[in-house]
């Protein structure tokens, strides 16, 4: 009776976990969604209270107390800006769980799991790996979106090759534990080594990349709980460690798409300059044109359709706010505002729409790559903020071009394009953008948030 | 063999669920995605507690607190923080 109880509350919990996803489908039903998601999770703890094993509660009680204070502190404090990171850290939390209960299942398993041996010594190595691997891989993403860690190794074939034989190494110690069971050691070794294969594979992408991999080390965290469900024999695990893993699928399919590269592509290539690229003299000699913020504000003065391509840049700036007075302003003067968000505009998927919801900005003003492109010979001004390579025509026209064939915002279409850039420094890419020369291209250097304020200041005064 | 037939069957059936569910989430709503359903990945956190709450061995039950802490962490930050998103989302209308 007990376990079957238990186990009946645990499908209520995945089917809350199911329609709470499906709630996050619209901005109208996802808070509900979410919480839907929030109570299967508490359902699901207090069935598991219920479990005849557990001897002692002291250490539950701690264990739920220290690491729901740590979330929430967490949760509550981090800046929107900061957000990527922090979905990368909670991660890898989420990993090193499964790794850690994958242990103890091999260490004890009496009191955990009834699954048959052979299924509890495939499923612990492959937790094992899975988990430790997304634990230090998500811990890496974290420190570099932070800005702790600067070093970024271009991968190499010496590269490939460790982490090949790294991958060998893992997988003949689960060989070895599944023969050995009582080598606990061997388990510590499997973690050791996945750990080092999560850094290696994470350490080498960078900046523009980085969506990819927190979509994909989502994934992962998905998969390891889903390990750990074969482990335990766990249903409620298995579910929602799969929708997860389908859900970060999904995500790092749409992100490589947005980027026209495969997902081997960004996790063992390089994107630099190649030979053939023009060279950033000979694109902007002589041909890019700048202005101060009140001569583009003359320009704001009779625009009529004005569409707003916000990039990385106005995260770094935290310009969201000013970005969107700006559009206030320009509203009040009847001009009509749209927003165009490249998928991969950020560092993490949604990262814009998150920035500019924090900053009240109705999100029906928001528009995808697919839906905008063809506004753009409508709009007077194209405003880019922070952006480059996603509005780089290169991936259109040049089929040299290590980024050839990327789907872009076509912003060089509208009647005049401003950039509001530090300088002419390239993006990621490392390549010249044609778009900076182009002859309805106005370049306005300065900081985001500053060159926006002195946009504002200027149209005021006029 | 036939527990793992059958949590092989939950398997793949899940993530087909996952697919069909999730390929109608839009855009605008990736990071809340993310950031939830890497909450719901926290449900280890049911593992966790049954390893934390054994007394024997005391190293299974160290490592079950420690599984516990992390996936807690992963579970309340993870609701909390889509939850501080999604009411962005929410609060405005054009």
């Amino acid at each position: 009776m007990g376990t079957n109880f238990i186990n009946l509350i645990y499908l209520v919990a995945a089917v809350c976990f199911i329609f709470g996803l499906k709630g996050l489908t619209s901005p109208r039903t996802a808070p509900r969604g979410n919480l839907l998601g929030a109570s299967g999770m508490l359902l699901a703890v207090l069935a598991t209270l219920l479990d005849q094993h557990i001897l002692t509660f002291q250490l539950i009680i701690l264990g739920l107390v220290v690491g729901a204070a740590i979330g929430a502190y967490l949760a509550i404090t981090v800046q929107m800006t900061a957000m990527p990171q922090m979905v990368a850290a909670f991660n890898g939390f989420g990993g090193g769980a499964s790794a850690l209960v994958a242990a103890t299942a091999l260490i004890a398993p009496g009191d955990l799991t009834n699954v048959p041996p052979i299924q509890l010594y495939v499923a612990s190595t492959a937790s094992g790996i899975i988990g430790a691997a997304t634990f230090t891989g998500s811990m890496i993403a974290w420190a570099k979106l932070q800005g702790v860690l600067r070093w970024q190794p271009t991968s190499d074939v010496l590269q490939k090759a460790s982490n090949t034989s790294l991958f060998l190494a893992a997988l003949a110690l689960a060989a070895y534990i599944v023969n050995n069971p009582a080598a606990i050691w061997a388990y510590w070794v499997l973690v050791a080594v996945a750990s080092v294969l999560g850094v290696m594979l994470t350490v080498p992408i960078g900046g523009a990349d980085m969506p990819v991999v927190i979509a994909l080390l989502n994934s992962y965290s998905g998969l390891a709980a889903a390990a750990t469900g074969f482990v335990l024999g766990n249903n409620v695990l298995i579910i929602a460690g799969s929708l997860v893993g389908a859900s970060g699928l999904i995500l790092t399919n749409i992100m490589c798409k947005a980027m026209n590269r495969s997902l081997s592509h960004v996790l063992f290539g390089t994107l630099g300059p190649t030979a053939e690229t023009a060279s950033a003299d000979e694109v902007y000699e002589g041909k890019v044109k700048s202005a101060s913020a009140e001569e583009a504000a003359m320009i704001f003065e009779t625009a009529r359709l004005v569409i707003i391509v916000p990039g990385y840049g106005m995260a770094v700036a935290q310009a969201q706010h000013t970005v969107r007075d700006l559009a206030n302003l320009l509203q009040e003067r009847g001009a009509e505002v749209q927003y165009a968000i490249h998928p991969v505009a950020g560092r993490m998927p949604g990262h814009m729409n998150v920035l500019l919801a924090e900053a009240d900005v109705p999100y029906d003003q928001l528009f995808a790559l697919e839906q905008i492109n063809d506004s753009f010979p409508e709009a007077d001004i194209a405003l880019v903020i922070g952006a480059n390579d996603v509005v780089n025509p290169s991936a259109r026209e040049d089929t040299s071009s290590p980024i050839y064939g990327m789907p872009i915002l076509d912003v060089d279409k509208a009647q005049t394009v401003m950039i509001i850039k530090r300088s002419l420094s390239p993006g990621f890419a490392g390549i010249p953008n044609p778009l900076f020369a182009a002859p309805n291209a106005l370049m306005l250097y300065g900081d985001g948030k500053e060159m926006v304020r002195e946009l504002i200041a200027a149209l005021r005064e006029q | 063999m036939e527990v793992f037939i059958i949590s092989v069957t939950v398997f793949v059936l899940a993530i087909f669920v996952g697919f069909e569910v999730i390929t109608k989430v839009p855009p605008t709503l990736h990071t809340p995605l993310m950031s939830g359903s890497n909450a719901i990945s926290g449900i280890t956190v049911v593992g966790a507690i049954v390893a934390a709450g054994s007394k024997e061995p005391v190293i299974a039950a160290v490592l079950g607190v420690g599984a516990v802490i992390m996936a807690t962490i992963n579970v309340v930050g993870g609701f909390l923080v889509t939850n501080r998103m999604l009411l962005m989302f929410k609060k405005k209308k054009s």
